[in-house]
This record gives structure tokens, C-alpha cells and sequence, in this order.
């Protein structure tokens, strides 16, 4: 409940960007990264056009730099991932300061390296222009398994009561004492984890019954008509279709 | 007390044992006539709840039956039943599980196949009702408890019930909520059957009350003359809070 009034990752605003129906924008994400994934990786041009890209779609949303980079901390796993082929990489190898690295793992690690976060860098721009529950709708609108969807929505909307459950048992539990230092308190967070989804999955049966009371047969009701027209789907489409040009030129060229 | 007029709710000789075999419901009989405000009472574990799902058909009688203003409690009749009787749960998180109040409350028609202006009219109206039309596009996580409370009673209006049924309302809300809940309900031109033991909000609001005991109704009458009667509440776990005493009912 101490969340802000926005969720965290979107960023407010009233762009062209923001305005766009979410399904045209899931879409146009998605469509993006598979253009990135087909580019060749020997092709840098082709992968500085792609930051052109994201960068002209971010300034149009006015989503800062700043933020899309703090943002990126998400990425760090991979990335030192990625980081480790170029010494454990086989076949031939160069001198880099008087490091041995492969060639091969060089040219794998610039390859996931430069992929992923073109992918993040556009994933993040779809949170901060699209609130999760438009990214929900717009899911529902691509026909998506409606289960999974509906799963979804109530995660949103019992997130924040079952942080706020879990908070209440730690106090509990601190008000008489408890102070998690080593592995021998162990068994007493799992009993805590053990009864805090007892009552998640209790109070899951409390809803359902709530929401058979009005009348749920099964299907979420219609209640957004959310249209897309077709001008919204042009507009959204420029950025996986450019990023899809430059591919298909990358190759021809190559 | 047999109710004059149209009858919203008939209850009779309703029995129900839960499925390991525990007996909740012995034989209710009651009958509940259109614009009544009725309160339920009884102690923890007198079957309030059980006979409370019965009302739409959550749980099917053993024995006995249920009518909605004429209309019985069946399989085939449960969709029409469940606009007919509005349900509102003791916990509002339990109620309001979409992202935003509006949604919340279209949820109920919109199953019901109502689309469009008229949709978007029975929100707003409803939401009016209860003094929420500002909160339309709020997450229901971010209101507070008392206004949880009275987006939930909207969403079960905006499903225009014939009945509305009200599990603890006034639990876990601070005096001002609690009256201005009060407030609203005695404004709403709709039948209220209060399940509650919270007694002075029984008096308040509802003339007349049934007291469920062990599965039956052992009174039915006047709320003052009930509460009145110390002998009858001691019997049956009932107690006005300190200090508390109903006015005066000439015997």
C-alpha cells in the first residue's frame, strides 16, 4: 500500500507514445526484437541504426537517458555472462593488453551483448510508456491465452496486499524477538513463507467466490473496447519495420 | 412477523450440513418483504455465513428452498439470482479484485451483457450512490479501508439487486466510517438483509431483526424489542456493548 499512485516502471506522460493502444505497442516491441535477433552481428551499422531508432522513440516519449540506463542494471547477469566466453571461447585466439581472449567468444559475446540490450533498452521503453494494466488489456486484445492473462491481472492487483501481509509477519515475528541471523532460523522464515501462502491461497478462494456473486462464468467480461486504428498500427509499426530494413540491407550487404 | 407486500427474499425450512458432516442450518424459515432493512444477528458459529451463501446459490440446500422475489434458487436460475442478490464481502480485498474501481465496479454488469453507455452509466450512477464518483480510475488498493468498504456496496449496486446482503459492514471501520457507511445505506430505496453482531448499527438501521442461533431462527421482531430483551440476548451469546442502552419500547 506504500506504493506510489503509478507503478514503478512506467513514467506518466501524454506523448504520441504514451497515447498509442498498448496491443500496437507489445506488438511493435516484440516485432523489434526479432529484427535485432535476425540482424547479423558483423553488421555494426546496422546496430547503431537500431540505437537511432530507440533513441528517436525515446525522445518522442520524452522517457530521459538517465533513466533508461539505471534501468538497465536489470541486464547485469547476462552481461557477465557474456563477458566470460571471450576467455573460455576455443579456435583462434588474439592478444587484448596482454590477455589472451578468442575470437570466436568475441564476436558470441558482442553478438548477446549488443541483442540483449537492444531488447531490454525496448522493453524498457514499453513499461514507462504503458501502464501494466494497459499492457494487460492489450495482451487480452492479441488473443492471448485469457487463463494466463486473467492470472496476471491478479498479481497486479494483490501484489501490494501480500507485501503488505508479508510486512505484518515480520513485524510479528520481531515484536516477540525474532531476529533472522544465521541458517538455524531458517525453518521459522519457511513457516512464515508456508502460512503466508496459506492465506494467499485462501483469500484466492474468498475472490472467486466474490466473483462468482457477479456473475463470472469463466471469461473476463469485456469492459475496454480499446479500438487500434489503422493509422494507430502504421505509427507503430515504423520501428520494427525500419529495424527489419535495416536486417534485410545487412545481409545483402554482407 | 409475516411481511406485507411484495416479498424480496423467502426462505423456508432451509437445512445444510457441510460435506465432513457438520450441521450449520437446522430449518430457517424467513421471509423478507421489497424496501424492508433487515439485521441478521447471531454469535460467532450460528450459521450466519452459511445461511448468507445460500442466498445466490454458492452453496445448494440439503433441505428445503430459497426464492428471490419469486424466482428459486437452482442451477438453471443462478445467473438471473446472482444480479437479483447483491453480495457484499466482510473484506473488501476480497471484493474488489480489479486494477481499478471503474472495472470493479462494471465487472458485475458487464457480465451480466451490459456493454457501452449503459455500462458506463451504471458505473457512474452507482459509484455516485455511495459518494465515490471521484475514485472511477484509482487502483482500490490505494482508498482507504472505509472507502473500500463503500466502493464495495457500489459494486454490487451497479448489478441493480433486488436484495442487498451486507456481511459485517461496519467491521474494522472507524467511527466517521462508520456512520457515513450508515448514511449511505439508509439512503439507498433497495431491500438490506445486515448480517452483523455489531447491535447498535442493527438498531440504527434496521426496524426489524432475526436472531440466528444453532442453526435456527429463534426471534424475529422489532430490533428495539429484541434488544430490549436481555434475557433473550444472554441466551444467545448477543451483547450490547458497555454502557449501552436501547431506548425504551413501551411492552
Amino acid at each position: 500500500m506504500s506504493a506510489g499512485h503509478h507503478h514503478t516502471l512506467y513514467l506518466p506522460g501524454d506523448t504520441p507514445i504514451h497515447r498509442l493502444p498498448p496491443q500496437c505497442k507489445l506488438l511493435a516491441a516484440v516485432g523489434f526484437a526479432v529484427a535485432v535477433v535476425a540482424t547479423p552481428r558483423e553488421a555494426w551499422w546496422a546496430f547503431a541504426v537500431d540505437v537511432l531508432l530507440l533513441a528517436g522513440v525515446a525522445a518522442v516519449a520524452r522517457v530521459p537517458a538517465a533513466l533508461v540506463l539505471r534501468r538497465m542494471v536489470i541486464e547485469v547477469p547476462f552481461v557477465l555472462f557474456a563477458v566470460a566466453i571471450p576467455f573460455i571461447g576455443l579456435g583462434e585466439r588474439v592478444e587484448v593488453a596482454g590477455v589472451s581472449l578468442s575470437v570466436a567468444g568475441l564476436w558470441a559475446a558482442w553478438n548477446i551483448l549488443v541483442k540483449a540490450t537492444l531488447g531490454v533498452v525496448a522493453s524498457i521503453l514499453l513499461a514507462a510508456t504503458t501502464e501494466p494494466r494497459m499492457m494487460l488489456l492489450g495482451a487480452e486484445r492479441l488473443r492471448l491465452p485469457s487463463l494466463l492473462v486473467q492470472i496476471a491481472t491478479f498479481m497486479l492487483r494483490y501484489m501490494d496486499v501480500i507485501i503488505d501481509q508479508a510486512r505484518r509477519m515480520r513485524i510479528a515475528r520481531e515484536s516477540r524477538g525474532f531476529v533472522a541471523r544465521d541458517i538455524r532460523h531458517a525453518p521459522t522464515l519457511a513457516r512464515s513463507a508456508g502460512a503466508l501462502f496459506i492465506r494467499s491461497y485462501e483469500r484466492g478462494e474468498r475472490v472467486h467466490l466474490a466473483m462468482l456473486s457477479r456473475g463470472y462464468t469463466g471469461q473476463m467480461p469485456v469492459i475496454h473496447e480499446l479500438p487500434a486504428p489503422r493509422r494507430d498500427w502504421a505509427v507503430a509499426a515504423a520501428l520494427p519495420g525500419l529495424a527489419l530494413a535495416t536486417a534485410a540491407l545487412a545481409w545483402s550487404l554482407a | 412477523m409475516k411481511p406485507q407486500g411484495a416479498v424480496s427474499l423467502e426462505v423456508r425450512r432451509l437445512a445444510y450440513a457441510y460435506p465432513d458432516g457438520t450441521q450449520a442450518l437446522f430449518g430457517v424459515d424467513l421471509s423478507i418483504a421489497r424496501g424492508e432493512r433487515v439485521a441478521l444477528l447471531g454469535p460467532n458459529g450460528a450459521g450466519k455465513t452459511t445461511l448468507v451463501m445460500h442466498l445466490n446459490g454458492i452453496l445448494t440446500p440439503g433441505h428445503g428452498s430459497v426464492e428471490v422475489a419469486g424466482l428459486p434458487v437452482r442451477a438453471d436460475t443462478l445467473r438471473e439470482i446472482r444480479r437479483r442478490v447483491g453480495l457484499v464481502f466482510q473484506d473488501p480485498d476480497d471484493q474488489l479484485f480489479m486494477p481499478t474501481v471503474r472495472e470493479d465496479v462494471a465487472f458485475g454488469p458487464a457480465n451480466m451483457g451490459v456493454r457501452g453507455a449503459e455500462l458506463e452509466r451504471r458505473v457512474a450512477d452507482a459509484l455516485e450512490r455511495v459518494g465515490m464518483a471521484g475514485v472511477a480510475d484509482r487502483p482500490p488498493h490505494h482508498l482507504s479501508f472505509g472507502q473500500r468498504r463503500r466502493v464495495a456496496v457500489a459494486t454490487v449496486l451497479a448489478m441493480e439487486p433486488e436484495i442487498l446482503v451486507l456481511d459485517e459492514p461496519s467491521s474494522n471501520l472507524d467511527p466517521a466510517s462508520r456512520r457515513e457507511l450508515a448514511q449511505i445505506l439508509k439512503n439507498l430505496d433497495v431491500t438490506v438483509l445486515m448480517v452483523t453482531h455489531d447491535l447498535p448499527y442493527a438498531l440504527e438501521l434496521c426496524e426489524r431483526s432475526l436472531i440466528l442461533s444453532g442453526g435456527v431462527i429463534v426471534a424475529d421482531g422489532p430490533t428495539d424489542k429484541l434488544l430490549g430483551d436481555g434475557d433473550l440476548l444472554a441466551a444467545h451469546r448477543l451483547e450490547l456493548p458497555y454502557g449501552f442502552a436501547p431506548p425504551a419500547h413501551p411492552r
